[in-house]
């Protein structure tokens, strides 16, 4: 892409200001509001608010949880993603176009019908559950619903690299000598890796800030099953706009952590893309 | 781009070295049904079968019959459509700028278009409380001239805008930057307007992608639930939009109905679908893949 002429085409001064302003207005003053309210506390009141045992047992429970579910997705949208580019099936373009449902599927109706699901009575509760498996109300619900809601990153950032995958490398590690594992270990999965990374951290930044599904299955009992933003919402209900602020400026920085993460990521496998 | 089209339907004719055994090949395929079994579609039956399960009758009147239902259904048809305008109007302006224009701190624009995805939910309800609450910001001189914004309509709109910010933008930008200016030079060294050149020669062609961006920004924004809860206060029959509807017939035992409302909005999820693979096979091929696809 050359650079344009700006008096060439218009629209340069408007469209940059609106969307400044618009920005401004929606995003940066809000969140720096948020900011702002945190600075209010002393930083001994500040620390005192977010490392409370409570608090973070609710990081704990959302860290570790965000991470098996972005792991077990990693795993899953390799196999999906490398068998709806590779492999013929019946029903493929359906299997396909699925994939996308945990995005456009309302966060709250995927919690309800994942907590029907794994309770005593439910579809696969009813075999589950007999053998120690629950997937209700436990730490497990958390990542069984938040896998759902990952679930699309890892196979849709995964898939166009594979499908730009030239089919002479391969050839040419066959011909060398190597196994078809050897193939893959070495040749695919290295090229792979980026994308991989890439879908790993999306869906963990998502799983962060999850709270619509998770509410529903977690139980949200604290010290258990709370998560982050759940507290925050239990604090705000108390009128604690302290305390929730002060968590949630401690969610916003692991954001905005991994929102750098991911972009430098972004960058690294573009070298591998293009 | 490559010159035959759909990329993804007729695979290349692999070589013999990129076929897997066929133990491998079938197992692989088998996993793959199985996860997208009972990760999607085992939940996306359970859903009509659990909103099905007292009749037709009973799943029709606890839509219709209830008017705190109905109440919810037509809150999130009023409050969607708007953050839904609101985000299409600036992800046009941003795609223009961005897409067209060189310019210091364009890189740092992009990377703000994308931080409310990277934002929690409930944080981004919680921003909105602390500006227009009782005790927030601009709380007391909201009060003092009579607008409510938290715990009603207008903060149902704020917090759902902020969630789906970056839909139309991200879709529009790779799809303007694709196209490429010439055909709006030209209009324009023909004498064009700017207004003329953006009715009739850039939008006809971004249409497909205003579309797309839309129908995903709508999805997300009718189905929005943790800022949309942080904001509302949950007022039943005033600020209860389809989603928190959905919880509160849960938390009162009242499955059927719950599900009822899910159907809904998983109707919704599924058009959205829909709508997004047509676009994707009808209009897509010739704008998307910029890069990366030359293989």
């Amino acid at each position: 892409m050359t650079a344009v002429n700006r008096r060439v085409l218009p629209g340069f001064s408007l469209t940059l200001g609106y969307s400044v302003f618009y920005l401004s207005v929606l995003v940066l003053v809000p969140l720096g509001a948020c900011f702002l309210k945190a600075a209010s506390l002393s930083w001994s009141d500040f620390w005192a608010t977010v490392w409370t045992e409570r608090a973070r047992a609710a990081y704990l429970t959302t860290f570790t949880c965000s991470l098996e579910a972005a792991g077990v997705n990693v795993a899953l949208g390799l196999i999906v993603a490398w068998t709806l580019v590779r492999y013929d099936f019946p029903l493929k373009r359906l299997v396909d176009a699925l994939v996308d449902l945990p995005f456009a599927l309302p966060t709250a109706v995927a919690g309800l019908v994942y907590a029907t699901l794994y309770v005593k009575n439910g579809w696969l509760g009813q075999f589950l559950v007999p053998l120690g498996i629950e997937g209700a109300y436990t730490r497990l619900g958390i990542v069984l619903v938040l896998v759902f809601t990952g679930f699309p990153f890892v196979v849709r950032t995964v898939q166009p690299v594979l499908e730009a995958l030239d089919a002479e490398t391969e050839e040419a590690a066959q011909i060398l000598g190597a196994s078809r594992w050897q193939t893959f270990r070495r040749v695919i999965l290295p090229t792979l890796l980026p994308a991989l990374v890439t879908g790993f951290a999306l869906a963990f930044a998502r799983a962060v800030g999850e709270y619509g599904s998770v509410v529903f299955i977690s139980g949200n009992i604290p010290f258990e099953t709370e998560i982050a933003p759940v507290l925050i919402v239990a604090r705000l209900e108390e009128f604690s706009y302290r305390e929730a602020t002060a968590i949630a400026v401690v969610l916003l920085a692991v954001s905005f952590v991994l929102l750098a993460v991911i972009n430098l990521l972004e960058r690294w496998s573009k070298r591998y893309a293009g | 781009m490559r010159a035959e089209s759909p990329a993804t339907e007729t695979p290349a004719p692999f070589r013999r070295t990129r076929q897997d055994h066929w133990l491998v090949r079938g197992g692989l395929t088998l996993a793959t049904l199985a996860i997208v079994g009972l990760l999607i579609v085992v939940p996306l039956v359970n859903i009509f079968a659990q909103a099905l399960a007292n009749g037709v009758g009973t799943y029709w009147d606890s839509l219709v019959g209830d008017p705190d239902t109905r109440h919810s259904i037509l809150l999130t048809v009023t409050v969607a459509p708007v953050a839904v305008a609101m985000n299409l109007v600036f992800g046009v302006a941003a795609a223009w700028c961005i897409a067209r224009f060189r310019f210091p701190g364009r890189t740092l624009l992009i990377t703000l278009i994308d931080l409310p995805f990277s934002v929690s939910p409930v944080v981004a309800g919680l921003v909105f409380v602390l500006l227009f609450g009782a005790q927030g910001y601009f709380g007391p001189w909201l009060r003092e001239h009579g607008y409510q914004v938290i715990f009603a309509t207008p903060g149902l709109v704020l917090a759902t805008a902020f969630v789906t910010f970056p839909f139309v933008a991200r879709e529009l930008i790779p799809v303007l930057e694709a196209i490429g200016p010439e055909e709006e030079m030209a209009a324009r060294s023909l004498g064009a307007s700017g207004w003329q050149m953006f009715w009739r020669v850039t939008l006809p062609n971004i249409k497909w992608g205003v579309l797309y961006g839309v129908i995903l920004c709508n999805a997300r924004a009718m189905g929005e639930f943790g800022a949309v809860y942080v904001v509302s206060g949950r007022i039943t029959g005033q600020t209860d939009t389809m989603p928190l509807r959905v919880e509160k017939l849960f938390q009162e035992y009242n499955s059927p109905a719950s599900f009822a409302l899910a159907s809904l909005l998983t109707l919704l999820a599924l058009v959205t679908l829909f709508v997004k693979v047509g676009i994707e096979r009808h209009a897509r091929p010739r704008i998307e893949k910029p890069e990366g696809a030359h293989a």
